[in-house]
């Protein structure tokens, strides 16, 4: 199977990053398919247990603002409320 | 040759003792391979959730480095690498901002020259690039946010153990002798650089960066086309990336695309809101004047810094009998000038024996030889530079994490 997936990464490098991407599981919680679906459109969800558990709410908050004002997803208000309720409870330290 | 991560290794050996047995799976599977049976070692500071997710793993053409983010790929280099002076091609980290990350063919690729603050225009291919007198300069490359996982309190961002860095000898035109080419302009205040990656939508910034002009004409600025003799790797910006020696990675710009002349400061994110250091936090001596505020700066030159490369903490030595702390030390290109060494936690300090001196933008090695007592045995390394800079004792905390070069301990257990 590595072997097959490598195969196919040298013959694209540009799929290999996505190639060598392996499944990111989450914590279960009220809010993880807002995060999946909204998240890793633009990145891992690997990049949200690297930040915990150390952010308060009001870091959590700041992060998903980010992610809308200064790179621009496409995140609705209600979809953002949800998506930073799951971080704090899930991952909020 | 397959590449195999830890992980692979463990999985691979369940397999293999399910049909041999565990004997011959573990003499097979256990075999030295030192490199890619590398275990991961992380250092205890980092966050929490950065030790449960950071795993060895291999991108293609790389050996299994330490992943912290698949996409946009984040991968440091282990500390075993950093006891030579110049790190490997297939070990030297990886660092992207953005998903969008495109295979660059070197027969097409073009770069274009030009810009409000360029008298004319240019295009070049790879053949033309090669063609114009050859420069070199052996660098650090570092990310300025690398150790970013060991502030307290923490800051977001990727968390960066010790690997963010690696050093190399480059090859390639020199930035002046192109600006020269199309005529840089008197009123040319910065020098705009675009690579070919790129954001995963379109609203969010291209990742785009600036140097002051002042900067971009030294000698050792390069568009470089070699790292250690050999076309860059993919992942490390082929086929020609932008080489700022002293100064922090932001500005390497990979899969160069553009170089733009620009009469007025360039403002565009990656400038304006990111990469920033608070004004006067930190001993830099390189400035970049156009992109100051009332508060803050661009970061600009690395900060001067150590790494014990020859023990990890925890690590067991022998009693009275002579051991040989090691390391390397580098800064933002005055050069080293001492490694002070306390195996006392801090009460007395030794000078380091230097290594080979590779130039003053590269890792300088530096060893201490010294009889451990019985018991924990504290080590520091503290560099100085060539302008009397040296690592700090308590950390300069500042919102995105970086210059982080607080002297290292180290505790051995001698026994």
């Amino acid at each position: 199977m590595r072997t097959i997936v490598i195969a196919i990464a040298t013959a694209s490098l540009a799929a290999a990053a996505f190639a060598a991407e392996k499944p990111v599981q989450l914590k279960a919680g009220a809010g993880l398919d807002k995060v999946e679906a909204n998240c890793s459109v633009c990145h891992s969800l690997d990049y949200v247990q690297m930040n915990s558990p150390y952010l308060n709410a009001a870091g959590w908050d700041a992060e998903v603002t980010k992610m809308i004002n200064a790179f621009g997803a496409p995140i609705d208000a209600a979809d953002a409320k949800v998506i930073g309720d799951y971080l704090k409870k899930n991952y909020g330290g | 040759m397959p590449i195999m991560t830890r992980r692979h290794m463990l999985e691979a050996a369940g397999t293999a003792a399910l049909i041999a047995g565990p004997g011959a799976a573990l003499s097979q599977l256990l075999a030295p391979d030192a490199e890619s049976a590398e275990t991961l070692t992380l250092p205890p500071a980092l966050p929490e959730g950065t030790r449960a997710e950071a795993i060895l793993d291999a991108l293609p053409g790389k050996k299994p480095l330490i992943k912290l983010a698949y996409r946009p790929p984040n991968y440091e280099t282990p500390v075993s690498y950093f006891r030579k002076a110049i790190t490997p091609n297939d070990a030297f980290f990886v660092r992207y901002h953005l998903s969008g990350i495109p295979t660059v063919d070197a027969k097409s690729w073009k770069l274009m020259i030009g810009g409000d603050g360029a008298s004319g225009t240019m295009e070049l291919g790879i053949d033309d690039l090669k063609a114009l007198p050859a420069a070199e300069v052996t660098a650090v490359l570092q990310c300025s946010g690398n150790r970013r996982g060991l502030f307290q309190p923490h800051v977001p961002g990727v968390e960066w153990g010790y690997g963010a860095m690696g050093c190399a000898r480059w090859k390639g035109a020199r930035l002046k002798d192109l600006l020269d080419k199309v005529g840089l302009k008197k009123e040319a205040v910065e020098i705009v650089v675009n690579g070919a990656d790129g954001p995963a939508i379109d609203k969010t910034p291209d990742f785009v960066k600036s140097i002051p002009v002042w900067k971009a004409v030294e000698d050792t600025t390069l568009i470089a086309y070699e790292m250690n003799g050999e076309p860059l790797p993919h992942w490390n910006g082929f086929p020609a990336r932008l080489i700022v020696p002293g100064w922090t990675g932001t500005y390497w710009m990979k899969h160069l695309t553009s170089v733009s002349a620009a009469v007025k400061p360039f403002d565009g994110f990656w400038m304006k809101s990111a990469y920033r250091i608070p004004l006067g936090k930190f001993p830099v001596v390189a400035r970049f004047t156009t992109q100051e505020t009332a508060v803050n700066t661009p970061i600009t030159e690395m900060v001067v810094n150590s790494l014990i490369t020859s023990h990890a903490d925890g690590a067991m030595v022998r009693a009275e009998a002579a051991a040989t702390v090691a390391g390397i030390a580098w800064d933002g290109g005055y050069g080293i000038n001492t490694v002070d060494v306390s195996t006392d936690a801090g009460k007395t300090w030794s000078p380091a024996v230097l290594g080979e001196d590779l130039g003053n933008y590269a890792f300088r090695i530096w060893s201490h030889r010294f009889t451990p007592k019985a018991g924990k045995v504290t080590v520091l390394a503290r560099a100085t530079n060539k302008i009397g800079q040296s690592q700090t004792a308590a950390l300069i905390h500042n919102p995105a994490g970086y210059h982080h070069n607080v002297v290292q301990s180290v505790t051995l257990v001698a026994g």
